[in-house]
């Protein structure tokens, strides 16, 4: 912040309009007030004007949420999370080699990379679903994915997760500095070696956060199991709302499987943003 | 190995350097270098930036590949494409100017993990090699210290003992004190000295003229990416032969006069 300066011509010169003439300081105190102002209108007006009990009956009625319990967390909330730990697992180790094969000296690998990444970031991931669920028994009669509907949600997710956690990775690969390399191969370390002992442990710790926030897309992404044709037990967050929804002609389940997800992502995300800024404030 | 016809060895020298060019794209950064360090020898190079010193240094372990010419330290020629060059990078010690210490390690792993990694020492002996190379270097207190928590000038000291853990035959110096504060480059050129008086056979490229008097058995002036002279240490300092080495020296240990100099040309 500059001082600003203290003749009151010199500020009052650019105003224009409403504020016209008043001092810098006093203009901007009112411009604050009008916004406060307005919001607490706002606020009002919807208190009054909105229905609440016809509200509260379709979005959070007390008897239906009862209902839900402890299916809804036991069920839909628990096979979200595996759905979602399985592509990421899955993700994580074909994100891991795809990133290796696109920084390979040997030109073949890295067409092969870069084609399945621009092929995989390019598709909508509901494609995917119904490739894997639909495309594969069609294309190979008779061959299951192992792991049912978990071995095929994981991976969907895995397959679009690979495409977008190499290019993370790799960017980390590349963060870390030449010089690391340099030193690890002046001790006679062999590439592979300088790689795995020295750049990827680096390389990690700067990709953290972005895998953090993969996890969270992941997350909201396997409610497309929706689409795989499942069974009760199979069920996630997204299904079971909208399977009760219909059963009980009521919203709240879908209320309620919105804040289980909440539940999840919000941390995850908070996680990721405090582990951001340790980064740009720490070392090097 | 033996292909000059003579033993291994017998006459060779530590490092010995022929006809040595490198290329980058058409900038010819090394023009015919022949040059050779013997075993126990101390020896500085110094020039101009930008005249190949640092370069000439990395083509020694191969970090740069050189255009043409052969290098062979301690006997195995590094130039030869089918040498193990890894094999060849554990007797030969490198100390780099941005010290290159790996911050995800505390000193006791950065001066450990190659020995277990290349070396694959036991992790009982390689940290007690470790814990030996860092009172070496005057760091025993340091031990559980990471990178970030260090001066440059003990990161320089624990990248000094990083490299002589593996008990290399040969040193390599780029410019080990020119990312330094002031008052930390002594500890640092008290280690070399230290190591020169062990008998470390050591090629360092500096600034540090009177280390350069005082420690290096010989002295070489690079320019233009060829050796302009070499001599003994306290002579190339005090009194060298060509004009442009004395020119280089009178702007080096007197960069003010040097400043009012050029101003008046």
């Amino acid at each position: 912040m500059t001082v600003e300066p203290v003749d009151a011509a010199a500020s009052r010169g650019p105003a224009r309009g409403l504020f016209a003439g008043m001092p810098r300081r006093r203009r901007r105190r009112l411009s604050l007030g009008a916004q406060y102002t307005l919001f607490a209108a706002a606020v009002v007006v919807v208190a009054l004007l909105a229905d609440w009990p016809t509200l509260r009956e379709n979005f959070a009625k007390q008897e239906v949420a009862e209902q839900l319990f402890p299916d809804i967390i036991t069920v839909g909330l628990r096979n979200t999370a595996v759905y979602t730990a399985v592509g990421f697992g899955l993700g994580l180790a074909g994100g891991l080699v795809v990133a290796l094969m696109r920084l390979s000296t040997a030109a073949p690998y890295r067409w092969l990379a870069t084609a399945y990444i621009e092929v995989f970031r390019g598709l909508p991931l509901l494609l995917i679903f119904i490739f894997v669920a639909v495309g594969v028994p069609l294309a190979f009669p008779g061959t299951e994915i192992p792991g049912g509907a978990v071995g095929q949600a994981g991976l969907a997710l895995g397959l679009a997760a690979t495409a977008y956690i190499a290019e993370t990775i790799r960017a980390g690969i590349e963060a870390v500095p030449r010089g690391q390399v340099e030193a690890a191969r002046s001790l006679g370390m062999s590439q592979g070696r300088a790689m795995w002992t020295i750049i990827l442990p680096q390389a990690f710790r700067i990709v953290i956060p972005p895998l953090t926030n993969q996890v969270v897309l992941l997350c909201k992404d396997s409610s497309l199991v929706l689409f795989l044709g499942i069974t009760l037990e199979q069920r996630e967050l997204t299904k079971f709302g909208r399977d009760l929804a219909g059963q009980k002609g009521n919203t709240t389940p879908i209320i309620v499987a919105g804040i289980c997800y909440l539940i999840i992502t919000i941390p995850l995300s908070l996680l990721a943003r405090r582990l951001e800024a340790r980064q740009r404030r720490g070392q090097r | 190995m033996t292909r000059t016809g003579e033993p291994a060895g017998a006459d060779a020298g530590a490092i010995e350097i022929s006809g040595l060019h490198k290329s980058f794209g058409a900038n010819e950064v090394l023009r015919g270098i022949d040059f050779r360090v013997d075993a126990g020898e101390v020896v500085c190079v110094i020039g101009p930036s930008g005249s190949g010193k640092s370069t000439l240094l990395r083509c020694v372990n191969l970090l740069e590949e050189p255009s043409a010419g052969t290098v062979r330290v301690a006997g195995a020629e590094v130039t030869d494409p089918d040498v193990d060059i890894d094999a060849v990078r554990r007797r030969i010690g490198m100390v780099f100017q941005s010290f290159n210490l790996f911050p995800h390690l505390t000193a006791l792993g950065n001066v450990a993990v190659a020995q277990r990694k290349v070396l694959r020492r036991g992790k009982r002996d390689a940290e007690r090699i470790a814990r030996e190379n860092l009172e070496r270097v005057g760091l025993a207190d340091k031990v559980g210290a990471y990178p970030a928590q260090l001066s440059g000038g003990q990161q320089q000291r624990v990248a000094i003992a990083r490299a002589l853990a593996m008990g290399p035959e040969v040193m390599l110096f780029d410019e080990p004190t020119s990312a330094l504060d002031p008052e930390l480059v002594g500890d640092v050129l008290g280690v070399m000295r230290g190591l020169a008086e062990a008998g470390m056979t050591m090629l360092v490229v500096t600034h540090e003229m009177s280390f350069a008097r005082e420690v290096a058995d010989r002295v070489a002036f690079m320019d233009g990416g060829v050796i302009v002279e070499q001599g003994e240490a306290a002579r190339m300092v005090t009194d060298p032969d060509h004009e442009r080495t004395r020119e280089f020296l009178s702007r080096v240990l007197d960069p003010a006069a040097a400043r009012v100099q050029g101003g008046e040309r």
